[in-house]
């Protein structure tokens, strides 16, 4: 950058150093800020814009823990020429980068209460790091849960990690399939019926949603049911992004810009714009 | 028969019903037990009797040609496998088997009907219990036939 | 000559002024007759003004006319708003070049002559201190607005008479200039005398001022200009109440009116174009032929368009009424939540050039007197 004043549209370079294949369509790839060792710190709930050179730009949420400020995961499903992009991208490639841009999750607000955790399909990615900042600092929070639906069993993600950490007890998971397999043994049905069966104390909790939006308001409906108030729920909005610097204008949503305002918002601030349809 | 009363006055389906209530709905009942893989109804069976699980887990699955058994919902702690008992002609639409050993309380169908319909109090309590029941289980099926989280095609 | 002083200049004096900011090394824009219509571009001579022409203006009509004078200011707004110089339609970010082991960034330096805008009306000011607020004043600068902002002269003009969609005595706009430029001239032509008063408003104005040959303002002087602005502000040709216009509007999301006005609209988004407020963009990737070189570019976007808000799977808006009413509610009422004042100057060109004359006066007018709340 020659001018007086950086560019925030000006991506930096950064490396691919892993990449591996998650689930159907879906890999997470591993990156590396120039020169080696820069600071990418970030919050829980925040997301990077991912450049592959000469096709395009995208957001996508940073999936690592954020206690690992060199190198960041992104979990991304290829859908359109630019995540198939970035997807494809193999170790040692070049890769744009600028970020982190966003509000994170409410890990502050939610100690001293239970957290409950509910995830959809890909949604479980922005939240993983926020599950990660839990379990580093356990004590802080009360009873914790993750309840995560996923389409089969095939598509279940991250497997080994919830596995890992219903084994160790620190938190309660519970996964649900839409649609199952012979083999499947687990949860058949929606995410939402796994909210009215946890366990938890609904007037000193704070519920992070993650998800297709239409499953966020089915599992918010379900959250309201047993009693959450609309100030401890929060959920993880995504829109058009072109900048991610509230300039481009394509991801507002009413009167709130996703990309600055958001991606997580509480749930009070958007409950009416949440019923608009075509807002 | 205390014993059972006490467990069915514990189970969330028949929370807060009075103690006259209770009882009546206690005559109609039983403990059961299942073990893993066993069925605890199958489809096209008189619906005779439906379950109220105490532990463990129930997959409700249909048989599909080519396809072998298709889990469509799972039931657990606290839930009710089997709601075809409340309409006619009373026959199941679909297979219950334990996923794990399961602790139920069995209710007998046509006798909790036969109840209801003489002390018209009781079946609305069991009605105002059933129906939120199936609402919740038609919103979150709604979610499920959506297939909004895409994936494999 | 110091600030808020006042000083009379003639025509000559007028052509001095062109001629002072061109050595100073100024860009000069200004108004200029092309393509029949009043636009702004690069002129060098006051004999570029669109002298003697003025313009006629209703929903989806613009003609230009004679007048019976010859004022070189006696015309409301174009097509063009001074956003195009400020944020241009299409404007390279940076390219990427390969590498062995990658590619690199670089982003080359911004232009380094400064403007000159001549010609400013007040609501463009209004709408230039709105593009401050989102462009400047929020966690991120746009550099590039900046760089073309911070230095640029501004020659304001009063407005002699109002537009026939001019509305911004309703918003608080205009027609009186009050601050944001170097010098403001209210053009004063009778049958004795073709004069400018000249108000000035910053150092750098007062500077300009000094080398050019002016008079001392009379107070009939004063007098006459103001005569001329209260004239405009009595004559606007439309108007707009905004009494707690942001919570009609976002209380009556589902009037019938969205549907009826979304039966008009084109969506063709000429409204955004032409508004002088409205920043919308998008990014553009292009790569060379040999494909070790991509370009971003920078380009002018409308919420109109059908992939404005497309995500995995379809549109957030894919109905003309959604956009038509997101255009609306933004300028004028979440515009107060994100930026805490009115996205809209009353400028009246979204009326003007809507090819089917849509007027955002009467959409509120018609939401406003049937009103769910």
């Amino acid at each position: 950058m020659m001018s007086g004043l950086s560019d925030p549209m000006v991506p930096r370079v950064a490396r691919v150093v892993r990449r591996w294949y998650e689930t159907p369509y879906t890999w997470t790839i591993e990156i590396e800020s120039e020169p080696p060792g820069t600071d990418a710190a970030f919050e829980a709930g925040q997301f990077n814009m991912l450049y592959a050179f000469g096709i395009g730009e995208i957001p996508i949420s940073v999936s690592s823990d954020p206690a690992a400020t060199r190198r960041l995961q992104h979990t991304i499903r290829a859908v359109g020429s630019v995540s198939a992009a970035l997807a494809r991208l193999q170790p040692g490639e070049a890769i744009g980068l600028r970020g982190p841009f966003g509000t994170g999750w409410p890990l502050e607000s939610a100690a001293g209460r239970d957290v409950i955790i509910v995830a959809g399909g890909l949604g479980l990615a922005p939240l993983r790091p926020a599950i990660y900042r839990v379990l580093a600092e356990r004590r802080r929070y009360g009873k914790v849960s993750v309840l995560y639906g996923a389409r089969s069993p095939d598509d279940i993600l991250f497997r080994r990690e919830l596995a890992r950490w219903r084994e160790n007890r620190a938190l309660n998971v519970e996964v649900t399939v839409d649609h199952a397999t012979d083999a499947w043994r687990g949860n058949v049905g929606a995410v939402t019926m796994l909210i009215s069966r946890a366990t938890f104390d609904p007037t000193d909790c704070i519920a992070m949603v993650c998800g297709p939006e239409i499953m966020m308001r089915y599992a918010i409906a379900a959250l309201t049911e047993v009693g959450l108030p609309d100030d401890a729920i929060y959920l993880s909005m995504e829109r058009n992004m072109k900048c991610a610097i509230g300039f481009c204008g394509h991801c507002q949503f009413g009167p709130t810009f996703v990309c600055k305002d958001g991606p997580v918002f509480r749930h009070d601030r958007l409950r009416n714009l949440m019923q608009l349809e075509e807002i | 028969m205390e014993g059972l009363e006490r467990i069915i006055r514990e189970h969330r389906f028949f929370a807060g019903l009075d103690e006259g209530f209770c009882q009546l709905v206690c005559g109609c009942a039983k403990n059961v037990r299942f073990e893993e893989g066993q069925y605890l109804f199958r489809e096209g069976d008189p619906a005779d009797w439906f379950y109220l699980i105490r532990h463990g887990r129930v997959a409700l699955a249909v048989m599909m040609p080519g396809r072998g058994s298709i889990t469509f919902q799972t039931v657990g702690v606290g839930e009710i496998a089997g709601v075809s008992w409340l309409v006619p002609p009373y026959r199941w639409t679909y297979d219950a088997k334990a996923l794990e050993l399961t602790r139920a309380i069995a209710m007998d169908a046509g006798c909790l009907r036969d109840k209801c319909e003489q002390d018209h109090d009781l079946g609305y309590e069991v009605m105002k219990r059933f129906v939120p029941i199936l609402v919740e289980r038609l919103q979150a099926t709604r979610l499920q036939i959506l297939d909004v989280y895409g994936g494999t095609s | 000559m110091s600030i808020a002083d006042r000083a009379i200049v003639t025509l000559e004096g007028l052509q001095s002024l062109f001629e002072v900011l061109q050595q100073r090394g100024y860009r000069v824009i200004g108004p200029t007759r092309r393509d029949a219509a009043i636009v702004y571009e690069d002129i060098s001579d006051i004999a570029e003004l669109p002298r003697g022409w003025t313009d006629e203006q209703d929903g989806g009509h613009y003609r230009l006319k004679k007048r019976d004078d010859e004022a070189l200011f006696g015309y409301a707004v174009g097509p063009h708003s001074w956003k195009r110089f400020l944020s241009p339609p299409v404007l390279p970010l940076w390219r990427a070049e390969k590498r062995d082991q990658g590619f690199a960034v670089i982003s080359d330096n911004e232009p380094q002559q400064r403007f000159a805008f001549v010609g400013m009306r007040s609501c463009e000011l209004h709408a230039v201190a709105i593009q401050d607020c989102v462009f400047l004043d929020g966690p991120y600068v746009d550099s590039h607005y900046r760089a073309r902002r911070v230095g640029a002269f501004i020659v304001a003009v009063n407005c002699g008479q109002a537009g026939g969609t001019c509305f911004c005595v309703s918003m608080d706009a205009g027609p009186k200039i009050k601050s944001g430029f170097d010098l403001a001239l209210t053009e004063i032509v009778t049958s004795e005398r073709h004069v400018f008063l000249l108000e000035v408003g910053t150092e750098p104005g007062a500077q300009v001022l000094g080398d050019i040959p002016h008079e001392p303002a009379q107070d009939e002087d004063i007098a006459q200009a103001e005569a001329v602005l209260a004239r405009t502000a009595a004559s606007m040709g439309r108007a707009m109440d905004t009494h707690d216009i942001k919570e009609l509007l976002l209380g009556n999301l589902e009037h019938r009116r969205w549907d009826e006005v979304a039966k008009r609209c084109l969506t063709c988004g000429n409204c955004t174009m032409v508004c002088p407020t409205c920043f919308c963009s998008s990014v553009e990737d292009a790569s060379d032929v040999s494909g070790k070189v991509a370009m971003r570019s920078r380009r002018w976007d409308s919420c109109f368009t059908m992939d404005f808000s497309y995500i995995h799977g379809g549109s957030v808006r894919s109905s003309a009424k959604s956009r038509y009413r997101q255009w609306m509610t933004h300028k004028l009422a979440t515009w107060f939540d994100q930026f805490g004042t009115s996205g809209c100057v009353g400028c009246g060109r979204c009326i003007t050039w809507c090819p089917v004359g849509i007027d955002i006066t009467e959409e509120v007018r018609a939401i406003r007197s049937s009103a769910a709340c």
